[in-house]
């Protein structure tokens, strides 16, 4: 059994594109004359809502629109967006069940005497996972009631620069209009276009968390964080699961760390095709699918025979269907995203952009709920502060986490010059590991700091349990100027991960043994 | 390759300026014994430790090096000004001894006040005259007149530099390790003196302290035993499904744990071994100023000679005094090696020992009860304290409050026996009494220092608690004699500050860097069933350092997204800040009560050394979704009285 991630060519999966028929109908008035809200934001999920919630709060009339297209495998879900219902929420539950799965075998190190066999029930845990974030759905949609926003489930389109034409599922047509409108419809999964069965047989991140039936023996191609993410939970409730890249894994972050994140995951059971291409996917008779590849180093071709394909090779913003051009918004012609300013303004001046959806922001829910608050507060003169896109921390829910903020070693080395960096380094062991048995190989932390006195640090790397806790401070010293000498002053919280942090002392350039020893 | 330090630079020349009597570059103790320049370049690399050596110029450096010299090349020196009377006492006396002695007058020198600036971060003494015997910094006129009347400056003369160390530290623990390993390296001869007084129940362990054999390691341990006892029941909730009956065996897990703690025990012997470090399993005692006594395990005495000493002896778990309390009750000292399952237990005490043992205890399945005798987690915000206790308390821990034993009786004996506790209300003459398997005193610590000799050498200890006041550079009212970790007055109790103190006092004892131990904004974890991770002050202190009104307090309940399925408790988590609001909103005081909180709480306690304030929590990214964002939302002040209990995501 097995769930394969591709790294597929480049390609643009296509919606099919709504027509607002003409017929307008309602109150909807030309632009510059009295609208129906003060605000719109076109998209409920993370940063829709917060701009929403924060305009609403400051006394405006707002509207939110949400509707979610279905996946190409019929796949749905409520209001909230990617992150409760397709993206962190169920993915980070996941995560922990294959975190508990580790946990069970670790139980008998600790004195647990827990009967074998010890199984995994993939609906159980689903429909759990799915219970909660319905009931986020549910609180979202309580808390717009609670501040007066109102809800429409349609699917909106421009129809001029203040008027929005939404369509419910059953096809009624509404017109909004409003002085503001924030655009924040975030991303959904790409599907490579020439690959034979691909949309066909394959599943993306939209499905996995919904699936009713286990995925069984997966294949997933893909490069993206949310590849190795869901190889990652698939590998630790118990199924076969290889992962086919092209290239390089985690494009973006910093490679050393990277690839120590695939190693830790191949030595888990994941396994890797690298340097792989899928070609086509055909369904057998017995229901599974045999995949196609090209694997490029050996040029001769591969097939094998999976469950499941899940496709993670990248994310395309949900413009295609808001008929921007009817408004006058610009977008990056390569990638669809919206091109936007500090102020997150568009290309037309009271039209904003917030989220995944933007040009060139990183697609994290936090970011988007920050940027969403501030632009809100901005509009309604509660504020004037401006996001700060930088030093952004962020965690790779890997099944050994991944968290980092600042720049990688190899940014860093392009900005400032090898000459100027200093990387200190360790590998260290969990004191839980020891008594568990388990291996630390991948256990490893670095920080990136300038060379020069006091040695500003400019990003740090933690891969080990509870990356994305350990980081989350950090993050905020960083974001007050820390030097790595303040850092090192900082006395350590004994025995936990995070203190080996504060006492990295060897540096990449002395070529010392960064393995930390003792106490 | 990271640059290694410049290697000694020659002599200095004798500058014109440089005191009357010239500089006798004789013995330069730095150099004969393996300074830098003969170390290996390992070492080396590791003496560059950025941001301490590199934070002076070159010049100061220069200045440093030269006192340096001329302290450790001279019986006697003495910084004075030509003009001050307090100096001409001084000179007077040494001449009258007819001792030779050396002079710099710093009014007399092109860089005086430097050389005063640098002297004082030397001595920590601002004022002239500055005086050093055989390389200990003696003080002023009035210490040197003192030292001259008790004897003691006798001593200092008579004792040369032909002692069998540069420095003995008594006690091998955390601090003692640190600071030994880290003069090792800056290429001081050193030596180790650990010994383990078996407990009143007989149980002793190896080198490495309280930390690795009987505190943070096997409680740690313990801790997560009892975590995977909840992952346990959590994983049904996830899909996981296996027998239903699981048992937890004490026997398994501890050997497993004391298999983890022999290794470490023989870690640090290697890496002493390693450094060059002597290590002696002997009992340490102070017979002369400059001489200690090493008495082993079988009687045998041998006497070993030092420039210094550092205590580091630590502390040992307290018993009531009361009958019963030392033959059949057992401390924290004896739990984490206890060969059978302690059963039903009573933890006295509400330290935040007695209340980890209780969690783990409970978590592995025991029936605990917990008596206190007033308030929990002493010194904690109360707040928090009380919030740890009754999530305890709602998962099975009993707790009987403003109680104190009053005898334990041992009705059978067995592994583990049968115990009739009488215990006694702290408000009346109300007693209880019950029937337990172990009973776990867990009331406190006292401080090793009443048996080694130190009123021999004239070092003072707080009669009442045993401990060691010290000034900043960890220096006792003897010079050269120091102290760190757990046995000094007034400072936290904790490893990685004994380590840090440890590690900072051989730096500058021997030159390395002037940079002293920080004791402000330590962070510390409380590893109850739910983990308690503070920095800075609690809300108590915050008010009666700043005033209630000059503070806002920040804090909102949490829902951990992993407790959401596994459908544990709702608006049990929290998380609290205090700010200073006439200093920019700064963060004063850090506490959250939630899974992983030691591992939340690092990072924020760098942030706090680096001054953060709310603005900038406020401007800080959150890491969806962690606990440990919970801190970059708080909107919610105390004195608002506005409902903290969470809703949504």
């Amino acid at each position: 059994m097995a769930v394969v991630v591709l790294r597929g060519p480049r390609g643009h999966f296509r919606w099919r594109v709504p027509t607002c028929t003409r017929g307008v109908r309602g109150a909807a008035s030309p632009a510059g004359g009295q609208q129906d809200f003060d605000l719109l934001v076109i998209g409920g999920g993370s940063g829709g809502l917060a701009c929403a919630k924060e305009a609403a709060q400051l006394g405006k009339k707002v509207a939110v629109t949400d509707y979610v297209e279905p996946s190409p495998q019929g796949t749905r879900w409520g209001l909230g967006g990617t992150c409760v219902n397709v993206g962190c929420i169920p993915k980070k539950l996941m995560h922990q069940a294959a975190l508990l799965g580790d946990m069970i075998r670790d139980a008998h190190h600790y004195g647990w005497e827990v009967a074998q066999p010890v199984q995994h029930d993939w609906n159980k845990m689903a429909e759990a996972v799915q219970n909660h974030v319905k009931s986020l759905n549910w609180g979202h949609r309580v808390q717009l009631q609670d501040r007066k926003v109102k809800y429409f489930n349609i699917k909106a389109s421009f129809v001029d620069k203040h008027t929005v034409c939404g369509v419910t599922k059953s096809g009624k047509e509404t017109l909004l209009s409003a002085d503001h409108i924030v655009i924040a419809t975030g991303g959904r999964p790409k599907y490579p276009t020439h690959i034979e069965g691909a949309s066909e047989y394959g599943i993306t991140s939209d499905d996995i968390f919904w699936l009713k039936e286990s995925p069984g023996k997966t294949s997933k191609p893909a490069t993206a964080d949310v590849a190795l993410e869901c190889a990652g939970f698939l590998t630790g409730i118990g199924l076969d699961t290889t992962v086919m890249m092209r290239s390089i894994p985690l494009r973006g972050f910093d490679q050393q760390m990277s690839s120590l994140v695939t190693e830790h995951m191949e030595s888990h059971g994941t396994r890797f095709l690298k340097g792989c291409v899928p070609s086509r996917i055909e369904k057998l008779p017995a229901g599974q699918l045999q995949v196609t590849w090209d694997d490029h180093a050996s040029g001769k071709e591969g097939t094998g025979i999976f469950d499941t394909v899940l496709w993670a090779i990248g994310r395309v913003p949900e413009t295609r269907n808001l008929n921007l051009e009817k408004a006058g918004v610009n977008t990056n012609p390569k990638n669809q995203k919206i091109l936007v300013d500090a102020q997150e303004a568009t290309s037309v001046p009271h039209i904003f952009a917030i989220g995944d959806v933007a040009e060139g922001r990183p697609e994290l829910t936090p970011t988007a709920i920050m940027a969403g608050k501030l632009l809100a507060q901005r509009l309604y003169g509660k504020s004037s502060a401006l996001m700060d896109y930088s030093n952004v921390p962020t965690t790779v829910f890997t099944p050994l986490e991944y968290g980092c903020v600042g720049l990688s070693e190899e940014e860093a080395v392009t900005v400032h010059g090898q000459e100027h960096v200093e990387v200190y380094h360790a590998y260290y062991k969990p004191l839980e590991f020891t008594v568990a048995e388990r291996d630390a190989s991948q256990c490893y932390i670095k920080m990136v700091c300038l060379r020069e006195p006091p040695q500003l640090v400019l990003g740090l790397h933690f891969l080990g349990p509870n990356a994305g806790e350990v980081i989350q401070g950090f993050a905020l010293g960083i974001k007050c100027g820390a030097s790595y000498t303040q850092v090192m002053q900082t006395v350590g919280i004994h025995p936990t991960c995070s203190e080996e942090v504060v006492k990295l002392r060897i540096s990449k350039r002395s070529g010392l043994d960064p393995t930390v020893t003792g106490c | 390759m990271e640059q290694p330090p410049s290697p000694p630079p020659p002599p200095p020349p004798t500058s014109p300026g440089l005191g009357k009597a010239g500089v006798v570059p004789s013995r330069r103790l730095g150099t004969v014994r393996g300074g830098p320049m003969s170390s290996p370049p390992e070492r080396r690399a590791r003496l560059s430790s950025p941001g301490t050596s590199r934070q002076f110029s070159e010049a100061r450096e220069e200045v440093r090096r030269r006192l340096r010299d001329l302290i450790e090349g001279n019986r006697v020196m003495i910084f004075s000004k030509s003009y001050c009377p307090h100096s001409t006492r001084v000179k007077e006396l040494f001449s009258s001894l007819g001792i030779d002695y050396n002079i710099l007058e710093l009014d007399q020198v092109d860089d005086g006040a430097n050389v005063q600036e640098v002297l004082t971060e030397i001595s920590n003494q601002k004022t002239v005259p500055n005086i050093f015997v055989n390389k200990v910094h003696m003080g002023g006129c009035d210490r040197t007149f003192q030292a001259h009347q008790n004897g003691l400056l006798q001593k200092l003369l008579q004792e040369d530099v032909a002692h069998d160390y540069d420095l003995i530290i008594i006690g091998g623990g955390s601090g003692g390790l640190s600071c030994a390993k880290e003069a090792a390296n800056l290429g001081k001869k050193v030596m180790v003196l650990d010994f383990v007084v078996p407990s009143p129940q007989d149980t002793t362990w190896g080198l490495g302290g309280t930390c690795v054999n009987v505190g943070c390691v096997p409680k740690k341990l313990m801790h997560q035993a009892a975590l995977l006892g909840q992952a346990l029941q959590d994983s049904r909730k996830f899909g996981w499904a296996y027998n239903q009956q699981v048992k937890h065996n004490w026997e398994a897990m501890t050997e497993a744990i004391q298999n983890h703690i022999s290794s470490l025990n023989w870690g640090y012997r290697l890496t002493l071994r390693e450094e060059g470090v002597a290590y002696v399993n002997s009992y340490g005692e102070f017979v002369e100023p400059h001489k200690i006594k090493a008495t082993s395990k079988k009687g045998q005495e041998t006497f070993y000679t030092a420039a210094k000493f550092v205590i580091a002896t630590g502390e040992r778990p307290r018993y009531l005094g009361i009958p019963g309390d030392k033959e059949y009750c057992i401390t924290s000292d004896d739990l984490f090696s206890l060969p059978y399952c302690p059963g039903r237990t009573l933890v006295v005490g509400a330290s935040y020992v007695a209340l980890e043992c209780a969690g783990f205890l409970a978590g592995l399945g025991l029936d605990v009860t917990v008596m206190v005798r007033s308030i929990l987690l002493r010194d904690f915000d109360q707040e928090m304290a009380e919030k740890v206790g009754s999530y305890m308390e709602q998962h099975g821990v009993k707790f009987l409050r403003k109680f104190i034993p009053v005898t334990v009786q041992q009705l059978e004996k067995g592994s583990p026996g049968i115990l009739k506790v009488m215990a006694r209300s702290t408000e009346g003459p109300e007693t209880v009494e019950g029937i337990y398997n172990t009973v776990l005193l867990a009331v406190g610590r006292d401080s090793c220092t009443r048996k080694m000799g130190l009123e021999k050498i004239g070092v003072k200890i707080n009669e009442k608690n045993g401990k060691i006041p010290v000034n900043d550079v960890e220096q006792t009212n003897v010079p050269h004699v120091y102290a760190i970790g757990d046995v000094l007055e007034g400072k936290p109790e904790l490893t990685p500050v004994a380590i840090q103190a440890g590690k900072l006092l051989a730096r500058r004892l021997f030159g390395a860097s002037s940079e002293k131990c920080d004791y402000t904004n330590v962070p510390t974890t409380v590893f109850t069933p739910l983990e308690y991770g503070c920095c800075g002050l609690s809300e108590e202190k915050a008010i009666e350092v700043y005033n209630k009104e000059n503070i806002e307090v920040y804090h909102t309940l949490f829902w951990p997204l992993e407790w959401t399925v596994a459908g544990r408790d709702n608006n049990t988590c929290y998380a609290k800040i205090i700010c200073n609001k006439f200093d920019s909103d700064r963060v004063i005081g850090f506490h959250i009560l939630g899974p992983n909180a030691g591992e939340i709480t690092q990072g924020f306690t760098a942030a706090m050394k680096c001054g953060l304030t709310k603005q900038q929590l406020n401007d800080t990214i959150g890491i969806h979704p962690t606990c440990g964002e919970i801190f970059t939302t708080l909107q919610i002040t105390k004195s608002s009285g506005l409902d903290i209990t969470q809703k949504g995501c």
